[in-house]
């Protein structure tokens, strides 16, 4: 944690912990971004949903079921692991390579939408976009995130937003959803003055 | 992870089977119009080979293209060692030179683990004299995996030259770490007296081919080396290939799931038959394809991060 040296000399403050999203909020959100898309994409047709591991593969199944039952379309849903892609492979030991999954149409000539939890950097997607450039070649790319939580190094941004949370850089950002963690969940840590 | 591969027995069953788990992602890339992943740029891997090889070399430089590393191959004819320069002067120009692994096939068993003591960079065994060739176990145990869904509890012969065999040692050390059993089968000259004690417990040693065959899920054929059919470890090609060989009558003995397999290059008609090599129970050629997707996986996982 990155405090300024002159608050060392005081004890350390507890942590605080805020809950953004609690669940019916996070399906709340969920909704919108899918009925956003079908906006957007004016019916999802030629619509193909890519998640990037870990938390956006539960967000991109979810938003293809939201959409099926808003209008009664099907659309494919992929996982698009983006571990050889990072930029910063080499600053951490070894990571474990994930399954990418394209749906059995393939991604050529439609309208990608990569799914993610929370839009930081950016350099995820940066690596989403250079992963999505070696297995097709879509007709367009938009992203949709949870929680854009600002701070981006990349010029990057998303076209569906489920929250923008104003942070600062001490502050981490965590999204657990029932599918990988048991609850859904959006929670704020920490913070100088929080 | 480790830094170095150089024996079957660097790896526990966890990591083994990360490297199997990895290869399987590394195959999807195959598939694929740009057979190319960037998680290599930058990184030099130097094959450096003092013995011939076409389809280790090529494996391997396959792989550490497809990852975009830079490739330097080296081997012993037309470079400085036939004029006399020995295997540390070598090494430590390519250390110089900056190499980041170092894939080393050499004809004196131990050379890679020397190797390793002198080069910062990675070492991958590509086979070393008579000892190992741990890359090579991992393909077959990646073939059998993806073939018979499993590797614990799986029976698996290995018939042949087991005394000058690499790839028998290093399948010994890994499959019996993955949890198959092992059976030995050769000609009693061609078996180290004790051998499955010193390499894990629990591997068998059999003389008699016919009776092994009805009873496992896996046959892997060792080539039998030219050189060595002059050297009396048996009487006669012929008869070496009549008690030991794989033919069609033989191949009908097995269990109907059993496969087939070779480490390449194949001897027609001494150890293998033509028939047993191109039946659909052969997986000699998807072999060669998975050595690409094994080896990128080794490479990667020894090079890919900060695991320095």
């Amino acid at each position: 944690m990155a405090y300024p040296p002159a608050a060392r000399s005081s004890p350390p403050r507890q942590p605080s912990v805020k809950v953004i999203l609690a669940s019916a909020d996070v399906q709340r959100v969920v909704d919108r971004i899918a009925h956003q898309i079908l906006e957007k994409t004016q019916g999802a047709a030629n619509t193909v949903l890519l998640g990037i591991p870990t938390r956006g593969t539960p967000l991109a199944r979810r938003l293809a079921d939201r959409i099926s039952t808003f209008e009664d379309v099907v659309v494919p849903v992929g996982v698009l692991d983006i571990t050889l892609y990072r930029d910063d492979l080499r600053r951490h030991a070894t990571r474990a390579v994930g399954p990418t999954e394209l749906p059995s149409g393939g991604i050529d000539g439609k309208r990608v939408i990569l799914v993610d939890d929370v839009l930081f950097s950016g350099r995820t997607v940066r690596a989403a976009l250079d992963a999505l450039n070696d297995v097709g070649r879509p007709a367009s790319v938009q992203l949709a995130v949870l929680v854009d939580r600002g701070h981006r190094e990349l010029p990057i941004r998303a076209d569906y937003v489920g929250k923008n949370i104003p942070t600062s850089l001490a502050e981490s950002v965590k999204v657990t959803l029932a599918e990988t963690d048991g609850v859904d969940e959006v929670k704020l840590y920490g913070g100088a003055n929080s | 992870m480790i830094k170095h591969l150089l024996s079957g027995g660097d790896l526990d069953a966890d990591t083994a089977t990360e490297i199997l788990d990895t290869a399987a992602e590394m195959a999807t890339v195959a598939g694929r119009e740009i057979k190319k992943l960037p998680a290599l740029r930058g990184r030099t891997v130097v094959n450096l080979f003092y013995e011939d090889s076409t389809r280790t070399r090529i494996s391997f430089e396959a792989a550490a293209k497809r990852l975009s590393a830079d490739v330097i191959n080296f081997s012993a004819k037309g470079s400085s060692v036939t004029k006399g320069e020995s295997l540390k002067d070598t090494a430590l120009t390519l250390q110089a030179m900056g190499a980041d692994a170092v894939v080393v096939r050499h004809p004196a068993s131990g050379a890679p683990h020397r190797l390793a003591n002198w080069v910062d960079g990675s070492v991958v065994n590509a086979g070393d004299g008579t000892h190992e060739h741990p890359t090579q176990a991992l393909l077959d145990a990646y073939t059998m995996r993806a073939r018979l869904g499993r590797l614990a509890g799986l029976s698996v012969a290995v018939v042949g030259d087991v005394l000058h065999s690499r790839v028998a040692r290093s399948n010994v050390l890994l499959l019996s770490t993955l949890g198959a059993k092992v059976t030995l089968v050769g000609p009693p000259t061609l078996i180290p007296v004790d051998i499955a004690g010193a390499l894990a417990p629990g591997t068998d040693v059999s003389y008699d081919l016919d009776s092994v065959l009805p009873n496992v899920d896996v046959v892997m054929m060792l080539r039998v080396q030219r050189e060595r059919m002059n050297d009396s470890y048996f009487p006669s090609a012929r008869e070496y290939a009549r008690r030991y060989g794989l033919d069609g009558p033989r191949m009908r003995r097995l269990p109907e799931h059993a496969i087939v397999m070779h480490p390449g290059p194949m001897n027609r008609g001494m150890e293998i038959t033509p028939e047993v090599a191109d039946s659909p129970r052969s997986t000699i050629v998807e072999q060669v394809t998975n050595g690409v997707s094994v080896r990128m996986a080794v490479l990667y996982l020894l090079l890919g991060g900060n695991n320095r």
